[in-house]
């Protein structure tokens, strides 16, 4: 059993702050930017008084202006530090584009890998309580498109702590996407080990033989929610954790699918060009031609902009008992 | 338009010598040959790009060198300099290495950027080119972080962005500017306002030609100078960068020129422009700064005929084998494209 002299409690939020925490009292060249930092409500548990602990000089809040606040942070990353923007909700990072996608992605590539913008961006996902298409966006799909990000979406309490502090000592531009709905999860975790962001890759978290599931970020948490509840009515779901985006390795995917030839995708964004169609197609791409005893089904959200009354909402954003219900239809004979 | 700039933006005015009284010979004289290599540099690439040796763009910026040479010499290899699309005489400003230019516009592995740029991506950090790039004002807010980097890495290095007339009606600029007064950023803002956007005159794009009005909305301390007149840049700049160094945070200066071609390759583009003639040209080709501060010198009795012709022949034999050398390199290997997409950068 855990030993409670070196493991801690954790919420997900909370994970995140100690990642901060650690990489500011370990590296000096890392700061934070980004707006509400002095104030962290917009971000619940995950930056709390870390202005008080590490001055305001290297948690910085900022102007409204999402755009130059991200392309100083790529331009002091080009002078060595190792900068977090923050972008409280990723609807707003799409001021941020330009630094982003023209400049952080590229510069490696234009300038014959002599450039290295190590800057990483935490966009969050922030959507529900009737808020609407524009505070309810998951754009992962959008970035893991970008040659030249790493795309990282962790869904469990070690993820949140571990990835946060790999994407910021990785060399490389990384979108690092959280989502609000998963800060309350708890998990005990042993002290830091630092990752090297480029070997990780998807995870298997639960162990099954029936189907294989396939997801990331809050749609993980779906997942192994969907896979507890299946157990007990004996079937055996496989969960497979995205968690890096771009660059993608399926590997361990296709490995999954030879032992069980059931494939569903789950997906926080929407359906149509979203990150689910990746997944199929570069498994389908390797699989042998039998492989699936059923074609692969996807679950995404509806091809619209979120809406705001409560019914629809309620009705827009996948639940367990979709993914149940979604595993039982492709298991039937 | 309301014509703030006067004289400044009129091709018919500053034909005369400029004022050298505050320099000595050598460091005029420094000043003389960076300008006229840099105009050497972009007359072979014209030459190259209407050929065909040259298969991508070429962005020139005949005509506006003092502006670059002028900034330079009051810059350390440790500064932080940021281009954009136009950006050759910012980096041969502080390298003079044309040879690593040519191998670069031509897609040669031994070019600034390994052949992976070309012309509007241009890298040389260890002289302080920390990167050109052709979104147009996309690196604007990146020299404010790299000064605000060097406040918190304790060192007097800033940064430095070149901004055209045109880059200031895209937003970020404005925010860029805001946010290095209220970080306090030590980075200097470089307006180089050759009055085009492209084919487009100043006057159908902006209610004032002069940009310096921005600097005055976000309280950044300014200077308005005659762009063709190296020593007046020169001078300018000398003092910001000094008040930079000190940590007053940022400054900006604003460079009144002429572009001799047009946005893109050799041609003039008299037919494209909007409010482009080449009576225009021709009068600003009189303006010429490399002609003002030889003239100059020439009235000094610091420099002649004989050593013009001299020079000239050396910088004409020396870009001719550099451009030799570079046309005969090795391509990328087949595997760059791949290769750099992610960091090979040990830090």
């Amino acid at each position: 059993m855990n030993n409670s002299a070196t493991f801690k409690k954790y919420t997900y939020g909370t994970a995140i702050c100690s990642a901060f925490e650690y990489l500011l009292e370990n590296y000096p060249e890392v700061f934070v930017i980004g707006q509400g930092l002095w104030s962290p409500w917009y971000v619940g548990s995950s930056m709390t008084d870390l202005d008080k602990k590490f001055g305001v000089d290297r948690v910085i809040d900022t102007p409204v202006s999402e755009s130059a606040c991200t392309g100083a942070a790529v331009g002091a990353s080009l002078a060595g530090m190792k900068p977090i923007v923050v972008q409280p909700r990723m609807d707003f990072m799409l001021y941020a584009m330009d630094a982003v996608v023209n400049q952080a992605a590229n510069w490696s590539s234009m300038f014959g890998g002599q450039a290295s913008p190590g800057v990483t961006i935490r966009g969050i996902i922030n959507r529900g309580g009737e808020q609407g298409a524009q505070h309810s966006q998951a754009l992962h799909a959008w970035f893991a498109h970008i040659p030249g990000l790493r795309v990282v979406m962790p869904s469990t309490v070690a993820d949140a702590r571990d990835l946060m502090i790999a994407s910021v000592l990785c060399n490389d531009p990384v979108v690092y996407i959280d989502d609000r709905w998963l800060y309350d999860q708890e998990d005990e975790l042993s002290s830091v080990v630092e990752m090297d962001l480029t070997t990780q890759k998807p995870l298997v978290t639960q162990t099954g033989t029936d189907i294989t599931i396939v997801a990331s970020g809050h749609a993980s948490f779906l997942a192994r929610e969907t896979s507890i509840q299946l157990k007990k009515e004996y079937i055996s779901s496989e969960v497979i954790d995205i968690r890096v985006l771009n660059p993608f390795d399926a590997d361990v995917i296709v490995e999954s699918l030879i032992k069980t030839n059931h494939l569903l995708v789950i997906d926080s964004g929407w359906l149509s060009s979203g990150f689910s169609a990746e997944v199929i197609a570069k498994v389908m791409e390797r699989l042998p031609v039998d492989c699936l005893k059923k074609p692969p089904v996807r679950i995404a959200l509806p091809d619209a902009p979120a809406p705001t009354s409560r019914v629809l909402e309620k009705a827009y954003y996948t639940s367990v008992n979709d993914v149940i219900n979604a595993v039982k239809n492709i298991l039937k004979n | 338009m309301i014509n703030e700039l006067k004289d400044l933006s009129s091709p018919d005015k500053f034909h005369n010598p400029i004022s050298i009284k505050s320099h000595d010979l050598k460091s005029l004289y420094k000043m003389l040959e960076s300008m006229i290599l840099i105009r050497k540099a972009e007359q072979q690439l014209a030459l190259a790009r209407k050929n065909g040796d040259i298969g991508g763009p070429v962005h020139l910026g005949a005509g506006q060198e003092a502006i670059a040479v002028g900034i330079s010499q009051s810059l350390q290899k440790t500064d932080r300099v940021f281009g954009a699309h136009r950006s050759h005489s910012h980096l041969l400003a502080l390298n003079p290495d044309f040879y690593r230019l040519f191998a670069e516009v031509l897609g040669k592995e031994t070019g600034f950027s390994k052949g992976m740029g070309g012309s509007m991506h241009l890298w040389d950090q260890p002289n302080g080119f920390y990167g050109s790039a052709p979104i147009v004002a996309g690196t604007v807010p990146l020299a404010v972080g790299a000064g605000m980097a060097a406040k918190m890495q304790n060192k007097n290095d800033i940064g430095v962005a070149y901004i055209g007339d045109g880059a200031v009606e895209e937003g970020i600029v404005h925010e860029s500017f805001n946010l290095a007064k209220v970080q306090n950023s030590p980075v200097l803002f470089v307006i180089e306002n050759n009055m085009f956007a492209s084919h487009m005159h100043i006057s159908l794009r902006q209610p004032s030609d002069m940009i310096s009005r921005f600097a005055v909305a976000n309280d950044i301390p300014y200077k308005l100078v005659d762009g063709n007149d190296v020593v007046a840049v020169s001078n300018a700049t000398e003092e910001l960068v000094k008040d930079i160094r000190a940590g007053n945070g940022p400054k900006l200066i604003e460079c009144v020129t002429y572009r001799w071609y047009g946005h893109v390759d050799w041609r003039d583009d008299v037919d494209v422009g909007v409010k482009r003639s080449m009576d225009d040209i021709e009068n600003w080709k009189a303006r010429d700064p490399i002609l003002r501060l030889s003239n100059a010198m020439k009235s000094a009795n610091m420099w002649d005929a004989e050593k013009e012709i001299e020079l000239n022949d050396k910088l004409d034999s020396e870009i001719k084998v550099a451009w030799e050398k570079a046309m005969n390199d090795p391509y990328p290997a087949l595997d760059a494209t791949l290769k750099y997409v992610y960091s090979k950068v040990v830090r």
